[in-house]
């Protein structure tokens, strides 16, 4: 240091200032969002944890004063999400597979991925509106159904770029050696490839399933919402993101407590299934790299 | 592995259709079911509920919204379609349903002006009217002093707040402001969803009462349920006796009585504006659409027996509820309308 | 992502095994159904809402009366709703997601890197209604309260454009496109951070050390070689956000203020193409024009949202291969 004249020196000051200062600010970056999420989460507690009750879950929505729950609103996100679930994730795994195992970097293979992936962020009001046409309008009716292949269609892509990403982990030797074993092509995939990666597959579709949870704006044009306790699917029928949306905006205070609780019910479970799916993902994929 | 996963998975959707066909099992037989208008929902159902713990059909009403409600009872795919205005009668004629008012609903502006009580502020017709097109842009404008000269109104601007979804809430008070301030009509109209000169749209009753609380200077209209739920500070208006009303049930019970219901067409009573001591201006009926030529005449009977009976006992609901209640005489004149009903040459109504 | 290295089909050389064919038709069919799902959409979307373009014609685009009572409807209004609040969303979100992904890869404690990467993250898993209402009953009053007035004061000296535009001078009510934009920039944050922590991660360490061994400090290092290495992804991650800010609906719906007029300052209420399909849908009878008007809403929305992620991808994925 002693050699540095006094600008050189001025000039080294100055940069590691700046450094210290842009590293400071990008700190403050995290930190911002760190208090955002603490603020959400805060918010939705304080409203949200005074109408918890056991009523919430064993009740359907009723009139106000009638000790009405959520009970109807939350089987209905069940059945709407776990069918979604149903038709969307193997289409995904399948898509997934192709592109890893069998499309690669062809033509076909590439196009398909560019558009999983535009899918993958296309606005879901968009998607509402699409089942709408196909399914709502010509079926003559709202229905669960309808609601289920929107909440499919939001699933899938995320579905199948996450099985793609995973496979793609799995080592070649896997099937360098199951080919020299004398698999066919399916086998090595079914037996081997698939079967090595599984869990970080379903953390994928765990994945899927927390982001079609929370979706509303789909659900407006599909399954619509039902006050009354309904499983039928050819109806339309209720879901938590419907009854928050519903209740928040009316004049009852009880419902509007509803809203909140039903508000903060969903969010912890979608925060759940996204940590658990994280840390699964973690193990999965630390397991594979080494 | 896939196999396997397939396998599971059907044998998951196998037993979940079970469960389903379990669950949907006992219901379809004796239903009620019924779309359309959001604004009467709350009390429809709730009726629904009262009336199935008496004893009486289910009832499954979707809020589907007006338009949707007079389309799905022209396909004839519900019992009874709802909407929040009444049906044109060449279209209730070729479509052959029969319409009538089962509950009433008022409208009440809300406002937010610091240092003012809301409840003491009064406005005409025309002077809102001037507010929701922008021409009024200051709580202490002229015309709006001219009316209030007891009040300190400060010097802020004036914030409209309306109902960002479409909503018979909306149609009911852009009908009243177009019927007494010509250039609201002119200017804005009246409709579900209309297109607004100024102010900002909030989704819901829940929404607009936020934006007028959250606003200094904020004005907005919701309906009466939701403004004696919350206690908010609903304004004064001039009624057709040019008397300044505050909201109040008797003052709606007092508009739907001045109504002309005996000469009516199809019972769509206009009851806005109405004269009278303490009628209130903004109060409206939300009517109901059964089909005059019935597929199944005993879910049209079901649907008459679930109103008879709600006209009968549900005026305990209506009133937690904030509804207000058809004037018994008018109920009087639905259950005449009944009458007019028939099936394979039976009437429908009496109902033994 | 390790990408695999070129390798020898696993069938060269034998006969196609009729199993093996029937499992490449299934995938095969399995990624042309991701093809379909994609031009139907378009298809359904256009052939819905050609009653639209066939009465407006190119004034459907830039007519700016709303109006369902006259039943005219121009969608400017909309249109620049959506892309006013996606921009200031991105303005908003861009810095600080990047200080994010910065802070993460480079000058955080290695402990932390995981716990607090899955905690920004999970911002973006809150389900969109949840920032709406937070956005509605919390950061709204707070903006009318505080942060509005501030910004008027603070930006006066800004010249309006007489009867168009006043910037920030505007009755402080709280909802309104700066507000929208607020919370769509906390709804897109996360994803700017991790995508941008990502495409940082992947450059090379060899080109870092090159840097340190001039000399150079950690932010110089990033600005002067990480930086100009991967420009193009890292504009990759900011299109991706721009096209998550686009379709936002719920969040939306309750913070814009739902005026389906041009706005006359950053402050006003105003409306986006998804909140206004949302907001109308329910009370459009199928076959009318108010329908109508709405999906070829929906059709601009996806073709906006289309050219923004493609560019995204078209981004993104030239540092992935190379």
């Amino acid at each position: 240091m002693k050699q540095l004249s006094p600008a050189a020196r001025a000039r080294y000051f100055r940069r590691q200032l700046v450094d210290r200062v842009m590293s400071g600010l990008c700190m403050l970056a995290a930190v911002i969002g760190l208090i955002l999420l603490g603020l959400i989460l805060w918010m939705l507690f304080s409203n949200g944890i005074g109408g918890l009750s056991l009523s919430v879950f064993t009740n359907s929505m009723a009139q106000p004063g009638a000790g009405g729950g959520l009970a109807n609103a939350i089987v209905g996100s069940l059945i709407q999400v776990g069918l979604g679930a149903m038709i969307g994730a193997p289409l995904g795994m399948m898509v997934g597979i192709y592109l890893s195992e069998v499309g690669k970097e062809s033509r076909f293979a590439s196009v398909v991925r560019f558009v999983n992936d535009i899918l993958l962020s296309a606005p879901s009001v968009l998607i509402g509106l699409f089942v709408y046409q196909i399914a709502v309008a010509p079926m003559g009716g709202f229905s669960g159904l309808a609601g289920a292949l929107s909440l499919a269609l939001i699933a899938m892509p995320i579905v199948a770029r996450t099985t793609e990403d995973i496979l793609r982990l799995v080592p070649q030797a896997y099937r360098d050696g199951a080919v020299a074993l004398g698999s066919r092509e399916n086998e090595v995939v079914r037996k081997v490839v698939v079967p090595a990666a599984f869990s970080g597959i379903l953390t994928g579709v765990m994945l899927a399933v927390a982001r079609i949870a929370g979706e509303t704006a789909p659900l407006l044009f599909t399954s619509l919402g039902n006050t009354n306790w309904s499983t039928d699917l050819t109806q339309p029928m209720a879901s938590l993101p419907i009854a928050i949306y519903r209740y928040a905006g009316s004049p009852y205070g009880e419902w509007v407590s509803l809203a909140w609780t039903g508000a903060m019910l969903i969010t912890v479970g979608v925060l759940v299934l996204n940590i658990l799916s994280r840390f699964s993902h973690a193990a999965v994929a630390g397991r594979m790299k080494g | 592995m896939l196999n396997l996963l397939a396998g599971r998975i059907l044998g998951a959707i196998g037993v979940f259709a079970a469960l389903l066909a379990l669950a949907a099992g006992p219901a379809a037989a004796q239903n009620i079911t019924g779309a359309g208008a959001t604004f009467p929902a709350p009390i429809y159902s709730s009726w629904g509920e009262d009336y199935a713990k008496a004893g009486g059909a289910r009832l499954n009403y979707q809020a589907l919204g007006s338009g949707a409600g007079v389309t799905q009872i022209i396909n004839r795919t519900v019992d009874f379609g709802a909407s929040d205005s009444p049906v044109a009668s060449e279209r209730l004629q070729k479509e052959q349903l029969l319409q009538f008012p089962a509950i009433i609903g008022a409208v009440v502006i809300v406002v937010n002006v610091p240092g003012v009580d809301g409840t003491k502020i009064k406005l005409t017709g025309d002077v809102l009217g001037e507010i929701y097109v922008g021409r009024v842009r200051l709580w202490n404008d002229p015309k709006i002093v001219a009316l209030n000269p007891h009040l300190k109104l400060p010097a802020i601007p004036i914030s409209p707040a309306y109902r960002a979804d479409s909503s018979g809430t909306t149609s009911i008070f852009t009908k009243y402001l177009s019927s007494v301030s010509p250039i609201f009509k002119e200017r804005t109209g009246a409709g579900n969803a209309v297109a607004w000169r100024t102010g900002l749209g909030a989704p819901g009753n829940a929404g607009v009462a936020a934006a007028v609380k959250n606003i200094k200077g904020g004005i907005g209209y919701v309906e009466f349920a939701y403004a004696a739920e919350n206690d908010m500070q609903a304004l004064q208006l001039a009624n057709g006796s040019g008397k300044f009303v505050s909201p109040s049930v008797p003052g709606f019970m007092e508009a739907a009585a001045q109504a002309d219901w005996a000469n009516a067409k199809n019972m769509a009573a206009d009851m806005l504006n109405m004269p009278g001591e303490i009628a209130w201006p903004i109060t409206s009926a939300s009517y109901i659409l059964v089909p005059r030529n019935p597929k199944d005449p005993a879910a049209t009977q079901r649907v008459l027996r679930y109103i008879d009976w709600s006209f009968r006992n549900g005026s305990a609901t209506a009133d937690r509820l904030h509804y207000i209640m058809l004037p018994t005489a008018v109920q009087d004149v639905v259950r005449q309308q009944w009458t007019t009903l028939a099936a394979n040459g039976r009437p429908l109504w009496p109902a033994n | 992502m390790t990408t695999p290295v070129a390798h020898r089909p696993l069938t060269a050389g034998r006969r196609l095994h009729i199993g093996d064919t029937a499992f490449r038709i299934s995938l095969f069919a399995a990624g042309a159904v991701v093809i379909v799902v994609l031009l139907s959409i378009l298809t359904i979307m256009f052939v819905g809402g050609k009653q639209a373009f066939d009465t407006f014609g190119l004034g459907f685009i830039s007519g700016t009366e709303w109006n369902p009572v006259t039943q005219i409807y121009g969608a400017l209004p909309a249109i620049t709703g959506t892309l006013l609040t996606a921009v200031l969303a991105l303005l908003i979100a861009w810095p600080i997601g990047f200080g994010i992904a910065f802070f993460l890869t480079e000058t955080c404690p290695e402990r932390l890197r995981g716990p607090l990467g899955v905690a920004v993250e999970l911002l973006a898993a809150v389900p969109s209604i949840v920032y709406g209402m937070w956005g509605f009953f919390v950061l709204a009053p707070f903006m009318a309260e505080y942060v509005q007035p501030w910004l008027t004061a603070t930006f006066l000296w800004i010249p309006p454009i007489p009867d168009t535009f006043y910037w920030f001078t505007a009755p402080p009510i709280g909802v309104g496109l700066i507000t929208a934009s607020l919370v769509l920039a906390i709804m897109i944050l996360p994803f700017i951070a991790a995508t941008t922590r990502d495409v940082l991660q992947s450059t090379p360490q060899l080109l870092k050390d090159g840097a340190y061994a001039m000399g150079a400090t950690r932010w110089e290092a990033l600005t002067g070689v990480v930086i100009p290495a991967v420009r193009g992804s890292l504009f990759g991650a900011v299109f991706l956000g721009l096209g998550r800010a686009l379709g936002e609906t719920m969040a939306v719906v309750f913070v814009i203020g739902n005026a389906i007029r041009m706005p006359d300052s950053l402050m006003a209420p105003s409306a986006t193409i998804a909140s206004v399909v949302a907001n109308s849908f329910p009370e459009a009878e199928p076959g009318t024009l108010d329908l109508a008007v709405l999906l070829a809403l929906g059709f601009i929305l996806f073709v906006v949202s289309f050219g923004v992620l493609a560019i995204a991808r078209v981004l993104l994925r030239q540092e992935r291969m190379s």
